[in-house]
């Protein structure tokens, strides 16, 4: 049963006198500061900004598309564009995309505590990632990288003379500025939750959030020894991946998908996790199998270590190890279905409303469904000869990582702006944009899968006149894309001016971050909360709102 | 104030404000660091399942590669680094008993022992140097294949090639263990000038504590490639 909740007047709503972002003024009070929200805020801008050259080398790639042969840049230089575009929006942006900023800022108000366990780790986290980007910028700008993301060796270490030691040495600073995010809000889980807060009272938030900071500490290191290991072969040629040294290519593959693979993981646990408080909030309803939906989390986390071979499996690995792999990889997708499943069970009888965030979640499952679904064709050993390395593979990661996460984040950014600045963004406008970004996203990825399934191969820049229709209709949709990620960069500053006063609770959510003021205090609570109630319970907050005397300011 | 001129809110002034407790700060920390350390032998893991992988392939390779080190130079190395883990579990100590000449005693005791351990290390990559067993920096696999020990079997060309490999390895993980130590002698001379300062023997000994599980990890990490380095197939 949902519980009938009436959204509170904002007409009386009052931005409060005191808040974090009030507390100090001055750059030297943002750049030195130990405030998780405030640094939350440093990550969102720095994000946005590596997000936005992301999309500009998307834009670029999907210009080269439109015609069949390469005529916009040179061969050479199209390789360095899509290794760039995927570098930062891997590196850059998706990794730390929820986790860094929203996570950031609610981990430490959900589990009502002050701050994160070391917020002076979480500083440092910052600008770890801030130097990490500069580097990899400075290896774009002084003539980029050309071996796609995933840095293949020999390739990487052998046959390109391109800046691949500069940008390792960026994705190894970012590397580390993810290891300390997950230390801190693993110990921040752990050791810091208020009186009252169980592991089974966490929102899902935060136990998406754990299980991601698990695959954080636990994966992140490999990769950036990997990398070590590729920089020393370049520089001082030591022969661990060089085969005329007795080395092994394929042991590369393998270190870095241990990584790579869970990274992916990495990069949509949040967003389900932002998803899981979006669909109870606009539900009105306690999310349908906490506990499942919770451990599916953890068991997603798991699995994730146990697949990586599959994306080898036309590198000669073994077949009978592919076996394995091919079924562990569909093992993942049972814990994503008992979300999936367990979301629609919650919007079951729920008193639905179809707010900006919510518009995004229902985009978020929609898209995400596609995405996991396809991922079954792939791990599949037949299909997966057949569909590896053409657009096929390049819709399906799009639609789990810009049709998933980017909805995710982009829900849980309309869904906590209240919180975060204290005001709403313009309700119309978003909706329009998160319509268009569906829209936009559909008709971007979905030629792609057909492209890939006539065979389309991906990383070239000249394709077959016969795929051009397909092409034009992609490069297309990213244009409409385009305009639907612009939007927000422009609404979402103004609401900062001119954004209606939001008050402490604009949805009625249940979570201990709505019940404080918005934006916060700098301490988050004026004295530690005591948690009586389970999570996501509205009879508790209908209780309490009909026995409260709003106060403001 | 409560009767008797108590203060309620009194804390010490190394509790940080977001910690509700001296306790719940420590175990923090504490809990912190182990994770770190999960962390940094995942860091350390790559290399060794490289090893793993490539010391069943190049067997014969390795065992040559592992003749070549200075045992003795090893062990000695070996002897030092846990006699400084004692030292910095003594530093430990001290601090726990509040005694500040003894703490900073023991702590540059740890710094001189690690100073020594590098310099060791120094001069065995020194020999790997002159020997030319670095790889790509003049690698002869003449040794290998003429060997000037007549107890040593020769390798045959293809398989003296690998034990570049070998190499590659020795100077990764060494490297990156070397890495670590001299990361810590740094934190230690900081340590040294904080304690001196009293900063540690007035009840806050975390980061001593903390600094101590980082110290024992990189001895650890020691203690696991030393007999994979060093002692493969010795008895011949």
């Amino acid at each position: 049963m949902s519980t009938i909740v009436s959204l509170p007047d904002q007409a009386t709503a009052k931005l409060p006198r005191k808040s974090y972002l009030n507390e100090e003024y001055g750059i030297k009070s943002w750049l030195l500061t130990g405030d998780h929200k405030r640094i939350a805020m440093l990550y969102l801008m720095s994000i946005t900004f590596f997000f936005v050259i992301g999309g500009m080398l998307a834009g670029l790639i999907r210009l080269e598309l439109l015609t069949p042969p390469s005529d916009l840049m040179a061969t050479d230089t199209y390789n360095k564009v899509f290794s760039m575009h995927g570098i930062i929006m891997i590196f850059l942006f998706l990794v730390p995309s929820v986790p860094a900023t929203i996570g950031n800022f609610l981990i430490p108000l959900m589990v009502g505590a002050k701050d994160l366990a070391f917020p002076k780790i979480n500083l440092l986290s910052w600008y770890l990632y801030v130097i990490g980007g500069i580097i990899i910028l400075a290896a774009m700008v002084l003539g980029g990288v050309d071996t796609g993301w995933t840095f293949t060796t020999p390739l990487s270490t052998h046959y390109l003379n391109t800046h691949v030691v500069t940008a390792a040495m960026g994705i190894f600073f970012a590397g580390f500025s993810s290891i300390f995010t997950g230390l801190n809000f693993i110990v921040t889980v752990h050791r810091m939750r208020c009186p009252g807060m169980t592991w089974f009272r966490l929102p899902l938030f935060v136990w998406g959030h754990y299980a991601t900071s698990i695959i954080m500490i636990l994966g992140t290191p490999v990769l950036a020894i990997t990398l070590v290991l590729v920089a020393l072969e370049r520089t001082i040629n030591i022969g661990v991946f060089d085969p005329t040294k007795g080395g092994d290519p394929l042991l590369f593959q393998h270190l870095f998908w241990f990584y790579s693979h869970p990274a992916v993981y990495i990069m949509i646990l949040p967003g389900m996790a932002v998803i899981s408080e979006v669909i109870s909030t606009f539900s009105r309803k306690r999310v349908f199998g906490y506990t499942a939906v919770a451990f599916s989390s953890v068991a997603i986390a798991v699995f994730g270590f146990l697949v990586w071979e599959h994306h080898m499996f036309i590198m000669g690995v073994s077949q009978y190890s592919a076996l394995v792999f091919s079924l562990l990889t569909m093992l993942v997708a049972v814990p994503s279905a008992i979300k999936i499943f367990n979301w629609s069970m919650t919007l079951y009888k729920g008193s639905i409303t179809f707010e900006t965030p919510m518009l995004y979640a229902f985009g978020f499952i929609g898209l995400f469904t596609i995405g996991g679904l396809t991922g079954i064709f792939l791990a599949t050993l037949g299909m997966d000869i057949h569909l590896t390395e053409t657009y096929f593979i390049v819709a399906h990661f799009h639609f789990v990582m810009v049709g998933g996460m980017l909805m995710a984040y982009l829900a849980g950014i309309h869904f906590w702006w209240p919180k975060m600045t204290g005001r709403m963004y313009p309700e119309g406008i978003s909706k329009v944009s998160a319509i268009v970004t569906f829209i936009g996203f559909i008709v971007t990825f979905f030629p792609q899968f057909l492209l890939g399934y006539l065979g389309m191969p991906r990383r070239y820049a000249a394709y077959p006149p016969d795929f051009q229709v397909l092409n034009v209709f992609s490069t297309a949709g990213a244009s409409i894309l385009g305009i639907g990620y612009l939007l927000p960069m422009l609404y979402l500053p103004w609401s900062l001016i001119y954004g209606k006063i939001a008050g402490n609770n604009p949805w009625q959510a249940t979570g201990l971050e709505w019940q404080i003021q918005s934006p916060p205090l700098t301490e988050n609570f004026t004295e530690i909360p005591v948690m009586d109630h389970e999570a996501y319970d509205y009879e508790w907050l209908a209780n309490k709102t009909q026995h409260e005397v709003q106060t403001v300011g | 104030m409560l009767p008797g001129g108590v203060d309620p809110h009194a804390h010490p002034a190394f509790l940080r404000h977001h910690f509700e407790s001296v306790a719940q700060q420590r175990e923090a920390a504490s809990f912190g660091m182990w994770v770190f350390l999960l962390t940094e032998i995942m860091f350390f893991g790559g290399m060794f399942a490289a090893y793993l992988i490539f010391r069943n392939w190049y067997h014969p390779a390795f065992v040559a590669g592992s003749n070549t080190l200075d045992i003795t130079l090893g062990t000695t190395n070996t002897a030092v680094l846990i006699f400084s883990s004692f030292t910095m579990a003594m530093a430990v100590y001290s601090a726990e008993m509040r005694r500040k000449g003894q703490l900073i005693l023991f702590l540059l005791c740890t710094i001189v022992l690690g100073l020594v351990f590098l310099g060791i290390k120094g001069v065995e990559w020194h020999e790997k140097y002159v020997e030319h067993h670095v790889p790509g920096m003049g690698f002869s696999i003449q040794d290998f294949v003429h060997p000037t020990n007549p107890k040593a079997i020769p390798l045959a060309p293809d398989m003296a090639e690998k034990t570049q490999i070998y190499f590659s390895l020795y100077f990764a993980m060494t490297g990156m263990h070397a890495l670590h130590m001299v990361i810590g002698v740094s934190l230690l001379f900081f340590l040294v000038a904080l304690a001196s300062r009293g900063a540690y023997t007035e009840g806050h000994i975390m980061p001593i504590e903390n600094f101590g599980l980082y110290w024992h990890f990189v001895d650890i990490i020691w203690i696991f490639l030393f007999p994979l380095l060093y002692l493969i197939s010795r008895y011949r």
